[in-house]
């Protein structure tokens, strides 16, 4: 079906890309994975050719482009059978340094941006404590205002990026008596005195570092508050939608790669004297899987079209978010089956597929919270509008 | 994004009309079987027949969008055979006569036909052949100007009422290339239909029809002779396409229907609208509804420009009808011992569904199709 959402310029960046990815990073991921580590080499490189920036402003080094640019970056990234590695580049420019060029002052944007797009630092976006994660409001990080600082006491836990990156844009609470309107987002420099992280261990994203942070008395110049105090959540709320839109784009590459890895086995696997492909049942899994996946990238596009053109589209968002990640689950699930053994084995693909598919349900709030949002929306037609 | 201002004024001046002149009768036509014939002229007066059709036939010839609106709010009328129906007529029997048909045949038919003065069924489906469309049998032997059918064909939509029946029927050898269209006139002599008791879908006149040495003059032949099956595989893609759009709007009015209902029903002190387990279900199902209408959109609009979407109407169709399967089901459930009674709708929603994945192609033939597609990479 001809593209109503890509142009030409859209395509050469996607071929672009795409050989940067295969001379760069397709020979040593299987390394990096091993090593659960991605040299900050690469990450040079990668913001060197401008994919940390693409939609952010020039001044800063970026390229100020529309946010299909943005898709085919994600896209891309999505298929390369990494979920950690993907997973850093999205944090980095959908999920924490937006809140900074959105609503941070002139001189946070020029203190960080211009590093951040560079590649030379890894940003994070820490809301998650050890004790609340879906009840995010429940945060009980603290920031006190102590003269031009705010003293911070707390602790984050499966924060991306946390272990090997240099700042976080933290949930702290400014005003613990004010409920949603004493919420703050908070730029913390991670090597600051009295940060101290532990590298956590997981089931999946095993090229991704994932930490758990406390910060006992750390001091954070009053600077580094993004936008204003006690807006932290409003704030939270609109990027957030980024974020799961983010998910729903990488979930339905991620499924794409599956399919067509798992496509070429069938033709090459065979049993009972002909390629597996032939078998009846697997070749109509593979159809709807293929039709769902087709029908979730439509719905996907037609929510980037919305962000693009600047809507608030927290339904929409929820419901790409729940429908891709869920998709992606099972999607992985069946793929690896049409491996037999071989699916198990670390040799092909599909294992590490399996296990990072496993996040997206869970992270950028689960897929119960999005039914919750959706539900909220669609039942008792709550409306949202933007901060 | 799919739709301008226009767009939504003909869907409001459409949605006024099925509300008073079907919505009324909707129940009476359920029970008797068929749809009131007086309906057909109505539609075409007001124009809801031609939108897809050139001017010279008295239609519009407005752009697909407008007919994808047309199945779209035929279906939120509690009534699948009613949508069946007039989707028979206006998305699987007239476009035959439009893209394939000669001058002579769109001048008779398609004028009519935009006029509601008669409407037609589409007769593919034989007794011995369904999924297998080149396996029909129903045979049409050339004598001098006319050909003389004998044969029969089953489960087909609007088939007792209607006035003329687009019929595939073998002209030529066994197998997919000996097939052609025939336009064949219910007053012929030696045509017959009977009604069929069915499980849903009751407010059209599903028919067996019989073929009893009918004279049919040659000129009644679509396009060129032996070319049928190509022809129907080639508007399978709208009558899919139409399914999909179909299953989708009923699969919206369900579920807004099933709201309604659980904020007034009340358990345990509280609208049932306030169990967890009952929202998620809701919320899940209706990321789903939205999902397949953006894709059906999306199809629609390519389809309209022109594209060859071949593999996403299949792909439109399969998801839809499961899904309207998976909606019903669970909709239903939410209106407790309600949902089975002929008081509420859903019942109604329910029963008319099933038929989704069987009709216009079944979901295993709609794998079928998009496997060879993706597995094998074959093009259309
Ligand atoms: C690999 C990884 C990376 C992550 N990266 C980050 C990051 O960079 N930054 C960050 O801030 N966070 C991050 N997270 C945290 C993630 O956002 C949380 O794990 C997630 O929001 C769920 O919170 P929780 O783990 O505390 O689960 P809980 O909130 O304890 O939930 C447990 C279970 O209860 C269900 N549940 C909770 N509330 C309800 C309800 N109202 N109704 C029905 N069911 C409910 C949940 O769906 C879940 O199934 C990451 C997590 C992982 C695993
Ligand atoms: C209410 C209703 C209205 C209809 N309207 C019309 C109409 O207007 N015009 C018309 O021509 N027809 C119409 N049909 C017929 C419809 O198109 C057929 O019923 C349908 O194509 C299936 O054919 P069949 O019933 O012969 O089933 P069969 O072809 O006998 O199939 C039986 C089962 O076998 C499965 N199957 C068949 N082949 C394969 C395969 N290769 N691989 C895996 N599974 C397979 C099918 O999916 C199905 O589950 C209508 C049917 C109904 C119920």
């Amino acid at each position: 079906m001809k593209s109503y959402y890509f142009s030409e310029e859209h395509e050469m960046f996607r071929q672009s890309i795409k050989d940067f990815l295969k001379k760069e990073l397709l020979p040593n991921i299987d390394q990096w994975e091993e090593e659960r580590q991605i040299p900050r080499e690469f990450w040079r490189k990668f913001g060197e050719m401008g994919y940390f920036g693409l939609e952010f402003p020039e001044e800063y080094g970026g390229s100020d482009l529309d946010f299909f640019y943005s898709v085919v970056m994600i896209e891309e990234i999505s298929k390369c059978f990494s979920g950690g590695f993907a997973i850093l580049p999205m944090v980095q420019s959908y999920m924490s340094s937006p809140y900074i060029v959105q609503h941070g002052s002139d001189a946070l944007k020029a203190k960080y941006m211009p590093k951040i797009i560079s590649g030379e630092a890894i940003c994070c976006i820490g809301i998650s404590e050890p004790g609340a994660g879906s009840d995010a409001m429940n945060i009980q990080t603290q920031a006190v205002r102590d003269g031009d600082h705010y003293v911070v006491n707390g602790a984050k836990t499966f924060i991306t990026n946390a272990v090997y990156g240099d700042i976080v844009v933290a949930v702290v609470k400014t005003n613990p008596e004010a409920g949603a309107n004493g919420v703050s987002l908070l730029v913390i420099d991670l090597n600051s005195e009295g940060v101290s992280r532990r590298k956590l261990k997981k089931l999946g994203w095993h090229a991704s570092d994932t930490a758990e942070l406390n910060f006992d008395d750390v001091r954070v110049p009053a600077e580094n508050l993004i936008g204003e105090e006690g807006f932290g959540f409003y704030y939270l709320m609109g990027g957030l939608q980024l974020e799961r839109l983010v998910a729903g784009i990488s979930g339905v590459a991620a499924c794409d790669a599956a399919i067509e890895y798992s496509l070429q086995y069938m033709s090459e696997r065979k049993a009972f004297g002909r390629p597996i492909s032939k078998f009846q049942v697997l070749r109509h899994r593979v159809a709807q899987m293929s039709a769902e996946i087709e029908a979730t990238r439509y719905f996907v596009y037609h929510c980037c079209k919305m962000h693009d053109a600047g809507e608030y589209i927290v339904k929409e968002c929820s419901m790409a978010k729940l429908l891709a990640t869920e998709m992606t689950n099972d999607v992985a699930t069946k793929c690896l089956q049409f491996f037999g053994g071989y699916g198990f084995m670390e040799d092909y693909k599909m294992a590490r597929m399996f296990r990072d598919s496993r996040i997206g349900t869970i992270g950028g709030g689960t897929s119960e919270i999005m039914r919750e949002i959706i539900a909220k929306m669609v039942i008792d037609e709550q409306e949202y509008t933007k901060a | 994004m799919y739709f301008k201002e226009e767009h939504h004024l003909f869907r409001q001046s459409l949605r006024a009309f099925l509300d008073k002149e079907v919505m009324p009768h909707i129940d009476q036509w359920e029970k008797q079987g068929y749809v009131d014939r007086s309906i057909w002229k109505k539609l075409g007066d007001m124009g809801f027949l031609g939108i897809d059709y050139a001017e010279e036939y008295g239609g519009s010839a407005s752009d697909f969008m407008y007919t994808a609106i047309l199945f779209e709010e035929v279906s939120r009328c509690n009534s699948g055979g009613f949508a069946g129906v007039v989707v028979s007529d206006v998305g699987l029997s007239m476009p035959y006569i439009r893209n394939f048909g000669n001058d002579e045949l769109k001048k008779e038919y398609l004028t009519k036909s935009v006029a509601g003065d008669i409407y037609g069924c589409l007769a593919i489906t034989e007794p011995n052949a369904g999924s297998n469309v080149a396996g029909i049998r129903t045979k049409a032997v050339r004598d001098g100007d006319h050909y003389i059918v004998n044969g029969s064909k089953t489960y087909i939509t609007g088939g007792v009422h209607s006035d003329y029946i687009v019929a595939a029927v073998r002209t030529g050898d066994e197998g997919s290339s000996g097939i052609s269209l025939l336009v064949i006139d219910r007053e012929l002599e030696g045509v017959s239909a009977k009604t069929l008791d069915k499980m849903g879908f009751h407010a059209s006149d599903t028919a067996e029809i019989f073929f009893d040495n009918v004279k049919v003059p040659a000129s009644k032949l679509i396009g060129d002779e032996n070319m049928g099956f190509y022809y129907i595989m080639q508007n399978f893609a709208l009558e899919r396409l139409a399914m999909a759009l179909c299953w989708q709007a009923s699969c919206e009015d369900a579920i807004a229907y099933t709201l309604q209902f659980m904020n007034d029903r009340e358990a345990f002190g509280r609208p049932i609208n306030k169990f967890q387990v009952l929202r998620h279900r809701i919320a899940q199902l209706a990321s789903e509804v939205e999902r397949i209408k953006i894709f059906n959109y999306n199809v629609a609009r390519a389809y309209g420009d022109g594209e060859m979407v071949t593999k996403e109407c299949a792909m439109a169709k399969l998801m839809a009808t499961e899904l309207g399967d998976r909606v019903m089901t669970e909709c239903l459930q939410c209106f407790g011992g309600a949902g089975y009674m002929e008081e509420y709708k859903i019942a109604r929603m329910f029963r008319d569904s099933r038929v989704g994945r069987i009709a216009g192609g079944s979901s295993e033939i709609m794998c079928e199709l998009i496997a060879k597609m993706t597995v094998d990479a074959v093009g259309y």
